[in-house]
C-alpha cells in the first residue's frame, strides 16, 4: 500500500470593483471584451497601478492563513508567450508573496487536521479562450481580475482531506468576504499535485502536477484517478515520471502535457514598474481586525461552550451569515441548544425549502426571544408558535405584530378559563352525566373547548380546570 | 522671416505681438518638415491639421514635434518598428495630453533607432536620419529625428525618450539642448518601454530655458505612473538665474586619459579644460575627482545586461494578437514567431535573445542579479559624492558625430569610453543635460552636466549658468531659405 501526499495550488478571483492594475471594472458582462482598458489588452506604453482593495482583500487572507507578512509588498514578472497573456507576461509574486508560512485548521470526517500553508500570493488573471473547431476566441473581460493563489505543503494524505480543505479554504473567503468563490462561473481553480510513497518511505515520491481542475467534485476524482495510476505503475515497479498532466472528467483519466525536460523557465524577475509598497504596522492592524472568527474556531465554540453536537454545529456554520445569526440568537438570550433548533431545525427547513438565505429575511434574533418567551411562558402552543412563524417567514413580518394582529394568544387566566369550562359544561349537560357515569367523554369534551376558543386556552391548565369543574357537578 | 529657430521666448513674444498666428507658425513648420524630409529623414508622420486650446500657457500656439514611441490616439505610432508599422493608439500618453491642454501644436512623429533600442539613428523602419551639420554623418539616436527636427529649426523643442543616452548623444551630435530630468518627473504612461527601470522622457531644445519651459509643463506626479515623483511645486524656468557662486562641481579624471594619436579627442579634452576654467570664472568651484576604472568600465555592460533583459519582457506584448500586423498561420505558435520574425530587424533580435540568455534561471543570478547590484554600486557611489557636490560636469561624448561608414564603440568595445559616464544618470534617475560647447571639425561638441536626483532646479539653474559663459546658445547649422 502507498501513502498519498497531494499539495493543492488554489486561485481565486477576489471580489473589487476594478482590476487588478487597472481601472476596468472587475465583473461578470455577457459582453465579451466590454470590460477592458488599454491596459488590460497589453498595448504598448502602458503601466500597471496596484489595487488598493485587492492588496488588502490579500492581506486580509494571508492574515486569516496565520501568515508571515513582509515588510514590503513587491510583485514580479512571469515571462511567456500565450494568447491569454496580453502584455506577454503576468504580473505575479514569486519572491515576496503577501503571506507566507501560514495554516489553516480544518475539520475532516472524524478528525481535525493542521494544513501546511507554503504562500498566498496576488497576481493577474488571464484573458478567456473559447476554443472552436477550427479558430479560438479571445474574451479580456477576465484579463487582469485581481487573482490569489494559495499554495499548500504537500501535506494531505486523501482526496477526502484535499476536498475538506478546499471547502474549508472556501468558506475562509467567503467568511472574509473577499470572494464568491463560485467554482461554475470559474472563480476559483486548482492545480493538484499527487506522489505516491511508501508507509515507511522518508522521501516524498516524484510528483506529478494537474493544471485547471474547475471543480471540487474533479478535484477528487482527479486526485483518485491518479492515485490508480501511480499505484499501477509502482505495482508494476515501474517509475513514476515528473510531469504535467490533464484531467479529462468525462473519461475520468489523465493525459500528458509536458515532461519535466519541456518545463517553461519563466524567467521571473522583479517589476519595474511598481515600486516597493511599505505594508505599514497600522493597516495590518485594521485589516486584522476586519477578520470575523472561522469556521473552525465557531465549530469548537459551539460544541466545547454550547454543547452542541458536531452535526448541529457543521451545520450553523456553513454560512457565515447564518452563524452570525445563531451568535446573535445566544447574545439575545436564548439558550443555545433551543436556538440551535429553532435556527438549524425550524427556519434553516423554510430558507432551503424556498431557496432563500439567511440575510432574505426579516425576522430578528430579538423577536424570536420575545416568541420564545412567550411559548415559555405557556402564552402560546408550540403549535402556534410555528404557525406564526411560517407566517412571519412567508409574509416578512415581525412574528410579535401577526400574534397581536391575529389574536393567537393563548387563554392562561384561571378565571377565564374556568368561565370558558363552564360555559360549555352547561351546553352539553348529558356529556357531564356520561362523564359521572363514567364514560370516557373527557377528551371529547376538551376538544369542545379548544373547539370554541380555536385553540387559545392553555392545554394543561384547561385539563386541570375541566377535571375541578367536573367534581363540584 | 522664419520663427520657428527661434527660441520659445522670441516665438511667444511674436505670437502675443501678434506678428505671427499660429496657423502660420504650423503651416511654417509642416512647410519645412517636408522641404527637409527627403535629405534628413526626421519624421515617421508630418500630421496636416491641429486642434487649437485655449490656454495661458507658454507653449500655447508653440510647435513641437514627438518621438513615435510616444502613444497618440488617432495617429500612428510606430516607434520606427515594422511591427508597429499600422499600429494607431487608442490613447493619449499622459506627457502628449499636457502638451495638448497646454496649446503646444504637434507637427509630427520622429524616426527613431527602433523601438528605442540603438544609438545610430539608423535602424527605424523608414530609414535613416542624417545629421543636419554633415549628412554624411549620423545624428546619433535613438531620439534621432527628434534632435534633427530640433536642429534643423523646423521645431523649436522635440520630446525624446532617453534609456541610456539617447536624447543627450543625438543633442550633442547635432548641437542642441537635450535634457532628461530625474527618473519619475514626468509619466511614462503611454511611452513605448524599452527598459522600464532606465527609461525616461525628456526634451530637446534650442537653449537651456526653453528645456526648463518645456519641463515645467510635462512634469507632475500621474497616478497612472506609480513610479511618478510628487509633484515639487517649482517652476523652473524661475529659478535660471539665480546665484551660483560657490556651486561645487567635479569632473572624473580617468574618463579624460586618452591616447594621443587620437587628435580629435584631444581637442574635445582641451575644450573640456577652457571650459572648466570658464566655469570657475563665474563661481563654481570644479574639482578632479577619482574613480576605479573597474566601475567605469562595467557601467556599459551593466546597461547592456539590465536593458536587454528589461526590454525582452518589456516587447513580448508585441505578438501580432490583440495589435499589430497577425499573420494566417496555422496555430498560434507560429502564428507568434512569424509576427515576430518578420516584425523585428535582426539588432532587435539580437538584444532579445540576449535578454532572454540573461534571464534564464541558470544565468539570472550571474548575469542580471550581479548586474543590478554593480548598478547599485556605481550610483552609491556617485551618490555619495553628491553629498558633497551639487553636480559633475563631463563633456557628452569622446567624439563629433561619426561617419555612417565609421564604426561607432559598440558591444565590441572592452574598454571604457567618456559617453559611457551618460549611462550614470539612467542608472541613478539623476537629472542630466547636454548643451553644445564648441565647434570641432566643423561639427558640434557638447558638454554634460549631471546633478543628483530631484535637483532639476538646480541643475538647470547651473546649466543655463554654463551655457550664458560659453556662447553657444542657440548656435545653428546655417539657415536654409525654405
Amino acid at each position: 500500500m502507498y501513502k498519498a501526499v497531494i499539495g493543492l495550488e488554489v486561485h481565486v478571483e477576489l471580489k473589487t470593483a476594478s482590476k487588478n492594475f487597472s481601472t476596468a471594472v472587475n465583473g461578470n458582462s455577457q459582453t465579451h471584451n466590454s470590460n477592458i482598458s488599454e491596459i488590460d489588452l497589453g498595448y504598448p506604453g502602458i503601466l500597471p497601478t496596484v489595487n488598493k482593495e485587492a492588496v488588502k482583500k490579500s492581506l486580509k487572507v494571508a492574515l486569516a492563513l496565520n501568515c508571515k507578512i513582509p515588510e514590503y509588498l513587491i510583485f514580479d514578472r512571469k515571462n511567456y508567450f500565450y494568447p491569454d497573456l496580453p502584455k506577454g507576461y503576468q504580473i505575479t509574486q514569486l519572491h515576496h508573496p503577501i503571506g507566507t508560512d501560514g495554516y489553516l485548521m480544518i475539520n475532516t470526517k472524524d478528525t481535525v487536521k493542521k494544513v501546511l500553508i507554503h504562500d498566498t500570493h496576488l497576481e493577474e488573471d488571464t484573458a478567456n479562450i473559447e476554443h472552436l473547431s477550427n479558430y479560438s476566441l479571445i474574451d479580456y473581460n477576465r484579463a487582469g481580475i485581481p487573482l490569489l493563489e494559495t499554495v499548500t505543503e504537500p501535506c494531505l494524505n486523501s482526496s477526502d482531506e484535499a476536498i475538506a480543505f478546499l471547502e474549508a479554504l472556501r468558506s475562509l473567503f467567503l467568511y472574509c468576504s473577499v470572494a464568491d468563490a463560485r467554482s461554475d462561473l470559474g472563480q476559483i481553480r486548482c492545480d493538484v499535485n499527487v506522489s505516491l510513497m511508501r508507509e515507511n518511505d522518508k522521501e516524498l515520491g516524484t510528483r506529478v502536477e494537474m493544471k485547471g481542475v474547475n471543480s471540487f467534485a474533479a478535484v477528487k476524482s482527479a486526485i483518485e484517478c491518479e492515485i490508480r495510476r501511480q499505484t499501477e505503475i509502482l505495482d508494476r515497479g515501474g517509475e513514476v515520471l515528473q510531469e504535467t498532466r490533464r484531467y479529462d472528467e468525462v473519461a475520468d483519466e489523465t493525459y500528458l502535457m509536458r515532461s519535466k525536460v519541456d518545463a517553461i523557465d519563466y524567467k521571473y524577475y522583479i517589476e519595474p514598474n511598481i515600486p516597493p509598497i511599505k505594508i505599514e504596522k497600522e493597516f495590518i492592524e485594521a485589516v486584522k481586525k476586519e477578520i470575523p472568527l472561522l469556521q473552525y474556531e465557531r465549530i469548537n465554540n459551539y460544541t466545547n461552550n454550547y454543547n452542541l453536537t458536531k452535526v448541529e454545529a457543521l451545520t450553523l456554520v456553513k454560512e457565515k451569515e447564518l452563524s452570525d445569526y445563531f451568535d446573535e440568537m445566544v447574545k439575545v438570550g436564548i439558550e443555545p441548544k433551543i436556538a440551535c433548533n429553532w435556527l438549524a431545525g425550524f427556519i434553516l427547513g423554510y430558507l432551503n425549502k424556498n431557496y432563500l438565505s439567511i440575510i432574505d429575511i426579516k425576522i430578528t434574533p430579538k423577536m424570536l426571544k420575545d416568541l420564545i418567551e412567550l411559548l415559555d411562558g405557556g402564552k402560546i402552543s408550540i403549535k402556534q408558535m410555528k404557525e406564526v412563524l411560517t407566517k412571519a417567514l412567508k409574509e416578512n413580518k415581525d412574528p410579535n405584530i401577526l400574534i397581536k394582529e391575529l389574536n393567537i394568544s393563548q387563554i392562561t387566566d384561571d378565571e377565564e378559563i374556568k368561565n370558558i369550562v363552564n360555559e360549555v359544561l352547561d351546553e352539553n349537560l348529558n356529556l357531564v352525566s356520561d362523564y359521572k357515569a363514567g364514560k370516557r367523554v373527557f377528551d371529547f369534551i376538551i376538544g369542545q373547548i379548544m373547539k370554541k376558543t380555536k385553540g387559545r386556552v392553555n392545554p394543561a391548565m384547561t385539563s386541570k380546570i375541566l377535571k375541578e369543574e367536573l367534581e363540584k357537578r | 522671416m522664419q520663427y520657428l529657430n527661434l527660441t520659445i521666448d522670441d516665438i511667444r513674444k511674436a505670437l502675443d505681438n501678434k506678428e505671427v498666428t499660429s496657423d502660420e507658425l504650423f503651416n511654417e513648420a509642416i512647410k519645412k518638415a517636408n522641404y527637409y524630409q527627403k535629405d534628413y529623414n526626421s519624421f515617421v508622420t508630418i500630421l496636416d491639421n491641429y486642434e487649437k486650446v485655449e490656454s495661458n500657457s507658454i507653449l500655447n500656439g508653440v510647435c513641437y514635434a514627438l518621438k513615435d514611441n510616444i502613444s497618440t490616439k488617432k495617429i500612428l505610432t510606430t516607434a520606427s518598428s515594422n511591427i508597429l508599422k499600422d499600429y494607431v493608439p487608442v490613447y493619449d500618453a499622459t506627457v502628449y495630453k499636457k502638451l495638448k491642454e497646454s496649446g503646444a501644436v504637434l507637427v509630427g512623429k520622429t524616426v527613431m533607432d527602433e523601438l528605442a533600442m540603438g544609438g545610430s539613428g539608423t535602424t527605424g523602419h523608414t530609414g535613416i536620419v542624417r545629421n543636419p551639420w554633415d549628412i554624411t554623418r549620423q545624428i546619433g539616436g535613438s531620439s534621432a529625428g527628434s534632435a534633427a527636427a530640433v536642429a534643423l529649426g523646423i521645431v523649436p523643442f522635440a520630446i525624446g525618450s532617453d534609456t541610456g543616452d539617447s536624447i543627450r548623444k543625438p543633442a550633442s551630435y547635432s548641437g542642441v539642448v537635450g535634457f532628461k530630468p530625474t527618473y519619475g518627473r514626468i509619466s511614462r504612461y503611454g511611452l513605448f518601454p524599452f527598459a522600464s527601470s532606465l527609461d525616461h522622457l525628456g526634451c530637446f531644445t534650442r537653449c537651456v530655458k526653453d528645456a526648463a519651459y518645456v519641463i515645467d509643463v510635462i512634469k507632475g506626479h500621474d497616478d497612472k505612473d506609480m513610479t511618478s515623483l510628487n509633484d515639487d511645486n517649482k517652476e523652473y524656468s524661475k529659478s535660471l538665474d539665480n546665484d551660483i557662486k560657490g556651486r561645487k562641481l567635479f569632473y572624473i579624471k580617468e574618463a579624460l586619459e586618452c591616447d594621443d594619436n587620437n587628435s580629435e579627442l584631444k581637442e574635445i579634452i582641451n575644450n573640456f579644460k577652457q571650459t572648466i576654467e570658464k566655469c570657475r570664472s563665474i563661481g563654481f568651484e570644479v574639482d578632479e575627482i577619482s574613480i576605479d576604472n573597474k566601475l567605469l568600465e562595467a557601467l556599459y555592460p551593466t546597461y547592456m545586461v539590465i536593458s536587454c533583459a528589461e526590454a525582452t519582457s518589456n516587447n513580448a506584448n508585441l505578438t501580432g494578437i490583440s495589435f499589430g500586423p497577425r499573420p494566417l498561420e496555422k496555430n498560434v505558435n507560429d502564428l507568434i514567431f512569424k509576427a515576430r520574425t518578420t516584425g523585428f530587424s535582426e539588432l532587435i533580435k539580437r538584444r532579445f535573445i540576449l535578454g532572454s540568455y540573461i534571464l534564464q534561471k541558470e544565468n539570472q543570478e550571474k548575469l542580471f542579479l550581479n548586474a543590478c547590484r554593480v548598478r547599485r554600486l556605481i550610483v552609491d557611489t556617485i551618490n555619495k559624492l553628491f553629498d558633497k557636490y551639487d553636480g559633475y560636469i563631463m563633456p557628452s561624448m569622446s567624439s563629433i558625430a561619426v561617419k555612417f561608414d565609421e564604426k561607432e564603440n559598440q558591444v565590441s568595445n572592452k574598454n571604457f569610453a567618456i559617453e559611457h559616464l551618460l549611462l550614470i544618470a539612467n542608472f541613478g534617475g539623476m537629472p542630466s543635460i547636454s548643451f553644445p560647447c564648441g565647434i570641432v571639425n566643423n561639427m558640434p561638441i557638447s558638454i554634460n552636466m549631471t546633478s543628483g536626483a530631484k535637483n532639476d532646479e538646480l541643475l538647470l539653474n547651473m546649466a543655463y549658468k554654463v551655457e550664458e559663459v560659453l556662447g553657444y546658445k542657440g548656435i545653428n547649422r546655417g539657415d536654409d531659405n525654405v
